[in-house]
């Protein structure tokens, strides 16, 4: 069960850092998809 | 255009039957007729190209100096019509591909789609083989080790393999499960818990679907490096599929490898799905960025399969929404024929069969076990052992 375990720890590790990886590379689609003159919020 | 490429793709039938009618517009001058009009709200396959077509043509247009003369000879209506058949030369300062594209149509195809046939029959789908199960599980009940289990075991998977298969499996539920929500979140859970929970839900749904797409990226890699070579199709699949496992018959279990050809089946279903699906997947994930459809069209018209089964030339000119579009169905169809497999694979992996979840649980599985399913892999096994053991 070790194992099995140490997968869904892992997936949890996977998802936060690919988040915080691609929202700081700007990947994030506010970033790709507008410009300075666009207002999201 | 795009719903011809669907129809191929989703190989489900559109449910309006096309009619091509040719009507008379002399009355109207050309523009379209009340006819034109009953038959589109009737659902009726329009061909429309005399509107599409009639964008004006600046070459043979009245001068400007010319009484019916008009700025860059082309008519408002003329350019209205170019900007809603998108063939318009269009300039925009916003970034991004899609920005150009100011009427899209085939966004229609795709929204009834998505709400309509996607939703009916791959909820169908998964419901249907739930029931399967069950009453497979109500008649057959759990497939029991036939002579008791040995006491004694065996490593069937190690912690590498064990790890690989729960990163994917795990990952696998989450996208499936929020993958539902998404889908489904509006018409079940906005009417039921409201719109707050579900909106909440949704959030949550769409940040996980698109983080923990990584993790089953990577589980899809490893399980197949590591596999692979145990899945090639051989003699032995024949055999077991011929007895049907040994599982709908009886108790003659056919011999069978470290794999049998049922796993082999699930197997190659993940990879070349979740593939599949991860390949989409990713091409949503960055908007526009991985387009895959207008080449993978193009190659398919080369190959001739789309005009063997009568759909004529898909087309290989596709508006950046079309091509997230078709990924999107692409993505869901597919989701869903895996996540029917999948659960038959989670039944007999569980509940369904006595001593099979320890192979991915503890990775030691019961001697008899063994010898029942997988009788070639155990001897293999065992003369390893005993090559590695030295002599007394």
């Amino acid at each position: 069960m070790k194992a099995m375990l140490t997968g869904f720890v892992a997936i949890a590790v996977i998802a936060v850092g690919a988040n915080l990886i691609l929202d700081n590379a700007g990947f994030a689609a506010r970033d790709v998809q507008s410009g300075a003159a666009v207002r999201l919020d | 255009m795009l719903r011809m490429a669907l129809a191929l793709v989703l190989s489900l039938a559109l449910t309006g039957v096309a009619q091509a009618q040719s009507t008379d517009r002399s009355q109207t001058g050309g523009a379209q007729t009340l006819e034109d009009i009953m038959a589109r709200q009737e659902g009726l396959k329009v061909d429309d190209s005399f509107r599409s077509e009639a964008t004006g043509d600046p070459t043979r247009a009245a001068p400007i100096t010319g009484q019916l003369g008009t700025l860059g000879g082309v008519s408002d209506p003329e350019l209205w019509r170019a900007m809603r058949y998108d063939t318009a030369d269009i300039s925009v300062q916003q970034r991004g591909p899609a920005a150009a594209v100011l009427v899209q149509d085939g966004g229609m195809v795709w929204l009834d789609f998505r709400d309509g046939p996607l939703r009916r029959y791959g909820g169908w789908l998964l419901l249907g083989t739930l029931a399967a199960l069950a009453l497979f599980y109500v008649i057959h009940g759990r497939i029991k080790i036939d002579d008791g289990a040995a006491g004694t075991t065996v490593t069937r998977f190690t912690a590498i393999e064990r790890f690989g298969h729960w990163l994917l499996a795990g990952a696998f539920v989450l996208l499936g499960v929020t993958g539902l929500l998404v889908l489904f979140g509006r018409l079940f859970l906005a009417p039921t818990l409201g719109k707050e929970v579900n909106t909440a839900l949704l959030i949550w749904s769409k940040w996980v679907h698109n983080n923990v797409a990584w993790a089953f990226i990577i589980g899809l890699v490893m399980i197949f490096v590591m596999w692979v070579v145990h899945n090639i199709p051989n003699r032995t699949d024949l055999v077991w599929l011929s007895k049907g496992g040994g599982l709908l018959f009886g108790h003659d279990h056919p011999p069978a490898k470290k794999f049998n050809a049922g796993q082999k089946i699930i197997f190659w279903s993940v990879i070349l799905f979740g593939g599949s699906i991860a390949l989409t997947g990713v091409s949503l994930l960055f908007p526009f960025e991985l387009p895959l459809f207008a080449k993978s069209f193009e190659w398919l018209n080369a190959a001739g399969l789309p005009q063997m089964v009568g759909y004529g030339e898909l087309p290989t000119v596709l508006a950046p929404q079309e091509e997230m579009q078709l990924a999107q169905a692409w993505h869901a169809i597919l989701a869903f024929v895996l996540m029917a497999i999948v659960l038959a694979h989670i039944y007999i992996g569980s509940v369904g069969m006595e001593g099979a979840f320890d192979a991915m649980g503890s990775g030691e599985v019961d001697e008899a076990w063994a010898e029942q399913h997988h009788s070639i892999w155990l001897e293999e096994v065992k003369e390893a052992e005993a090559a590695k053991t030295p002599a007394e």
